[in-house]
Formats: structure tokens, sequence, C-alpha cells
């Protein structure tokens, strides 16, 4: 069976092109960049050149990346030098829909006494930009908003945020995991401080990450024992994946064009099919401002898990905002803050597409998608066939 | 080390099960389960959970004259295991009498599937649930009460269980208390009062002194005893009437009156204001006075 891979953005194919220009650099050209031999140096030039490539993606200068090992670094690193760069300022603002990555810290930062104000998003998932406004106080450090949500895609206005957390003299740190390579950025534009990137969501290897640091701005490096990284972050090199990462940011400049026009237009097709021919079913999050592959669609009356695992059987990949576990049921953070009625939210599933996909595999899934739900919604207490309604109370 | 943040346990929030940790038999009664749908003349139906929770099971049962179960059906809006217990559920109880079906446990309904992940586990619950509410409706029995106040509607959350979860994990958010008890996760309404009852619970909580050790059963009656003795029996015996410690079991303080107040109409008030409120004050706080008869 074919796999269909619409879960990209839980993590990507490694580009073919990648994964060459890695593969000498494990085992024939295996140096210390940071070796006084030229053997090690022929690796330390080649870093170089991926150093840039991926300054070019972005709009910045090589000296403002910081190779870290995933995104999660990055956001760690990046929210806890803006503290320990401002010892006096003990208040910290984001948003209810971000990354566990930076989620999780905030909840341990509040165990630390640090005061973590989450601003809201609205029933499409866009920030309340007045309660954003009212947050910014002389106390705050930092500000951590996410360019684009990873489950639903909707991107946040984080220039027009940056630029209002500036003239406060507030600094800015952005999450745009999910938006390099998706959509273009240019950090000579912008006047944000600090961006985090991750290699295996761009058809970069895992376990590579980078830190975007403006030039100027106080750094507190998170991992200290060495100078790599101008001091910033030590430990030695992961050279094959920084390498591999410089190619897959070539590649991304590369492909913008046809991630929003030709995997814009299948993911329209997707969502506009599966919509007229579903019934009870919705997009949760803004559709206008929103990556170009990314579609997070609910079915009403049916649960997430189920979805999956009958789409599983047809090879078809995607993820859930709904989660079974045992200490919750509720549905994802993201669309409990968007406020999705619950009838909707366990039935969430998101669909990210990458320039991969096929016209043929859309269409495989219009096709196998719909008698699943039917299936489903058969088995269901609250679903009275031929009327699509709820039978009885929610 | 285990940071604070985490009460000293490992974040276990938002873990998700993989497809591939579920037996081939889960697999095979999710994708092709038994005995779906509604019953027209049943005898005894129960419905558990509901949309908010994120699942819910509507079991019918057909019972012959000799309170033989004939024939069960089921309808379940859940995930993949909710939907094979259910219809395990339904393969085990045909057959049964209801006394045998009574007996049926979560692990033997997990047992039937080859195992459940131990995450997964609530959705056999969740069969037993049914299956012992359909019994109890068919028999007339009425719904057990619910301690304290529902503060969340959505998933029918005390304010009882709440204060508990927050002292008890030493819960510090509302999304705290949402990931351990559901409050809050449904339509939001009641999040302000969620977060009035965290504001109370944490200056209790800070205003008292650190746990105490927790204390053994022979403790806790040394200890009611003695507060029974010095603080309770005299005021009691100027009215003529007396307290006996019948036992202790958990929180709840057992205990039978003796003389006026047996047959004192005012009693229950005065375990209650007077008993209850000593002993929580001087033995421990969580403790609940009850009068049994002796």
């Amino acid at each position: 069976m074919k796999t269909i891979y619409m879960d990209n953005n839980a993590t990507t194919q490694v580009a073919r092109e990648v994964v060459e220009v890695m593969l000498p650099y494990f085992h024939d050209l295996y140096g210390n960049p940071s070796s006084m031999h030229s053997f090690g140096g022929q690796v330390g030039r080649k870093l170089r050149e991926a150093r840039e490539q991926v300054a070019r993606l972005i709009g910045a200068s090589p000296e403002e990346i910081i190779f870290t090992s995933c995104g999660t670094e990055s956001d760690n690193a990046a929210i806890r030098s803006a503290l320990m760069s401002q010892p006096g300022k003990r208040h910290v603002v984001t948003s209810r829909v971000e990354h566990p990555a930076v989620k999780g810290l905030c909840t341990q930062l509040v165990h630390e006494g640090y005061r973590v104000t989450e601003v809201g998003v609205d029933s499409e998932g866009r920030l309340d930009m007045d309660q954003y406004k009212r947050s910014l106080t002389s106390e705050t450090a930092v500000v951590s908003l996410m360019w684009a949500n990873n489950e639903t895609g909707v991107i946040f206005p984080v220039e027009e945020a940056a630029r209002m957390a500036r003239s406060r003299g507030i600094l800015f740190h952005s999450d745009a995991v999910q938006a390099v390579g998706k959509i273009p950025i240019n950090m000579q534009e912008s006047v944000m401080d600090m961006l985090s990137i991750s290699g295996h969501k761009l058809h970069g290897p895992k376990g590579i990450g980078v830190l975007y640091l403006r030039k100027g701005t106080k750094f507190y490096p998170y991992l200290i024992g060495g100078h790599q990284e101008q001091g910033r972050r030590a430990g030695t090199e992961n050279t094959p994946s920084i390498i591999g990462l410089g190619k897959a940011c070539e590649l991304a400049a590369q492909n913008m064009e046809a991630e929003n026009t030709r995997v814009k237009e299948l993911r329209d097709k997707l969502e506009e099919t599966l919509l007229a021919r579903v019934p009870r079913s919705r997009v949760n999050g803004d559709r206008v401002h929103r990556l170009p592959n990314t579609s997070n669609i609910s079915f009403e009356y049916v649960e997430g898990e189920g979805i999956l695992l009958m789409m599983d059987e047809h090879g078809i990949c995607a993820s859930s905002g709904s989660a079974c576990t045992s200490g919750s049921l509720q549905p994802s953070h993201v669309l409990r803050a968007m406020g999705v009625p619950f009838t909707m939210a366990h039935g969430s599933i998101r669909f990210s597409l990458s320039v991969y996909n096929t016209e043929e595999e859309i269409d495989y899934v219009i096709d196998r998608l719909p008698p699943i739900l039917e299936q489903l919604r058969s088995m269901s207490p609250y679903w009275t066939a031929g009327e699509g309604a709820c039978a009885s109370q929610g | 080390m285990v940071p604070a943040a985490f009460g000293g346990e490992l974040p276990t929030w938002r873990k998700e099960i993989c497809m591939w940790e579920y037996t081939d038999k889960t697999k095979e009664h999710f994708l092709h389960p038994r005995n779906v749908g509604d019953m027209e003349d049943a005898d005894a139906v129960a419905e558990v959970g509901s949309i908010a929770c994120g699942d819910a099971l509507k079991l019918y049962l057909k019972l012959d004259e000799n309170q033989r179960i004939v024939d069960a059906r089921f309808k379940t809006f859940g995930c993949a295991s909710a939907i094979a217990s259910s219809s395990a559920l339904t393969e085990m109880v045909k057959g049964m009498t209801l006394e045998d079906a009574e007996k049926v446990t979560d692990k033997q309904i997990a047992d039937f599937l080859g195992g459940l992940p131990k995450e997964k586990m609530h959705c056999s619950v969740m069969g037993r649930e049914a299956l012992l509410k359909a019994i109890s409706n068919y028999r007339g029995a009425p719904e057990p009460a619910v301690e304290g106040n529902v503060v969340c509607e959505c998933f029918g959350v005390t304010d009882v269980e709440v204060e508990r979860a927050i002292r008890e994990n030493n819960l510090a958010t509302v999304e705290d208390i949402t990931n351990y008890t559901k409050a809050g996760g449904g339509c939001g309404s009641c999040v302000d009062t969620l977060q009035e009852i965290l504001q109370q619970v944490r200056s209790e909580m800070t205003a008292a002194p650190p746990p105490r050790p927790k204390m053994t059963n022979l403790q806790k009656i040394k200890k009611i005893e003695e507060t029974l003795e010095r603080e309770i029996r005299p005021a009691l015996r100027q009215d003529g009437g007396d307290i006996e410690l019948v036992d202790v079991v958990g929180n709840r303080v057992l205990v039978a009156t003796r003389g006026a107040c047996a047959t004192c109409q005012a009693s229950a008030q005065t375990l209650e204001n007077f008993v209850e409120k000593k002993l929580r004050e001087l033995v421990w706080p969580e403790l609940v006075v009850e009068e049994v008869s002796s």
C-alpha cells in the first residue's frame, strides 16, 4: 500500500538533494570544524557556506545564525536569555495557542516566580491585539509569539506585534518553525530580536535547529562549555545536519513559489471538496491569513482518533486535534482557546501538505474519507442518519 | 530530578497514543465492531459519558424471562479503543445472567481485547459503567448522590473535586485544573469560577502550615479519641448526650450518638457544626463525620 503523507507540520521527508550533501560528512569528511588541520578546516568552510544559505532564506546575516539541536532548544534559549539579560523584569507575554516548546517553558517560568500573560485568540484563531497591547508593561522582559500556528496554520501579525514591543523597549521572539520555508520572511525588514527555526519542518534532517539572534542583542548562552557558535552555543557542531539544513534552506527558497501556488491549490481543492461532500464539517481557523499547506477540518460527532486509524488502513497519514488520553480527553489547547464547540473539536483532522504531494493523492483522500466518516457517524449515539443532526443531548 | 513545576511528577499530559500500541484484536473490533446499533425493545438502557468528555456510550440489553442477557447493542462516540471496548463488552455479556454481568471487570474487557494501552483503560471503564448503570436502571435503583456543587456543567465537575485536585497536585493555573479534572475544558464559562476557587484554595494552602505527615489509622483513632474526650464529650454530656467512635475509613469518621443525642432532632446539626468542625480543626482537615446506627 502506498503511503499518502499529509502530515508535514509534524515532520517532512528529507529532500534527496539534502541527503546527498550530507552523506560525505558522516564517514569520509568526519573532521572537527574547530581543528587546526586542513582535514577539519574543510568541514569548517562547508559550515560557513551552510550558515550563509540559512541566513539568505530569512534575510539575515550569517553571524546572526546560531545552530542548535532543534526548534525547542531555540525557543528555550531565546526566552531564557531574554530573562537573564534583564533580571529586573519578571513578566513574559505569549499567546494561548503556542507550541508546547514555548507553552511548557512558560508554565515552568510561572513556577519559578515569573508572571506570564497568555494573550487569547478569537474563534478564527486570530490574536487579540487589544489584549496584547494592554499586556505590555514596563515589567515585560520578552514577548514570544508564534509566526504561524502548527495546528491551524493561522498566521499572526507578528511584525506589527514586534513593533509594538520594540517601541516599549521589550525584546521580541517568534517561534517561526512552521513559517520558515513556507512563506517569505525577511529579517532585514523586521524589528524582531529572535526567531526559532527547525530543520525537519522544511525537508531538512531532524535534530537541527536555528536561533536567529539580531546583531547587538545581548545573549546569555543556554549551553555553556565551548567556543562553538562564537560561544553562544557550546557543543561540537552537528556537521552533516548543519550542511543538510543549508541545502534545505536553499531548496525552500526555490520552492517558495510552488508552495504558495501549486501546494495551496491542492490544499484548497482538498478542503473545498471535503466540506462540500461531508455534511456538518467546517474549517478551523482564519482561512485568509493561513499557511498555504495547512487545513484543519472538523467533522462533527465523530472522534478524531477513529478517523485517523481508519485513514491509516488506507495509507493516509494526517493528525488530529483530539487527544483521547488517560488524564484528559480534551481537544488541543489551540482549538479550546478558539472556543471550537466540543461537538466539533473532538473530530478535528489536520492535513498538512508539502511540495511532494500530488493531485492524484488529493483525489484519493477525497474519495476515501467521506465513507469513513459515514461509517463512524453511524456508530455515534449523537448522529441521526439522514438528518445530519444531533440525536440526543450534547 | 523532576522539576517542581510538575509537582514532583513527570508531565503526562497529551501523551499521544500511537496506532501500533493497539493489539490486532482491538484493531479488528474497531474496524469491524459487533452489535452496533439501536434496540427498539430493549429491557435495560444506559448512557454514560458525554460528547464534551470525548467519549460516550449508549448500551442496550435484551433479557429473557430468567434475566439472562440474550442480546446487547451499542452506539459509541469515541476513540478506537472506546469502540473496540464497547464491541467486546456486548460480545462478552451475551448469555450472562444479570448477576454474572455485574461481576464483569474493566480488566476482563481489556483482556478480551488482548490488553489496552494503560492510557486507554478508561475506555474499558466506560463499558463497565454503562453495564452497571443499565442493570441498576433496570432494577429501578436511584442514582448516587453527587458530592459538592457542579461548577463545570460541560463535564459535571464539582467544586469539591476541583479543590481536591488543586490541593493534591499543587496546581497553579486554571489550565492545570483543566488538565487534571477537565473542568473548564468545554464551553469555558466556568473559568472565572475556577480562578476564584484556585485563588481561595491557594491562599489557604500558603497560609496553612506545611502538610503534616500522613497519619496511620491507629494514630487517627487515638487523636480522635483524645479530642472527643477533651473537647467534645464535656459539652454533649451537659445535655445528657454522648458520642462514640465506631470506625475510621480513609477520611470518613464513623460515629454513633448515645443518650439524649441519639433521640435528639438536632443531633445532625450538632455533628456537622460542632463535632466535625472541631475534629477537622484539631485532627485533620479533610475528615468527614458520618453517623452510623450501632
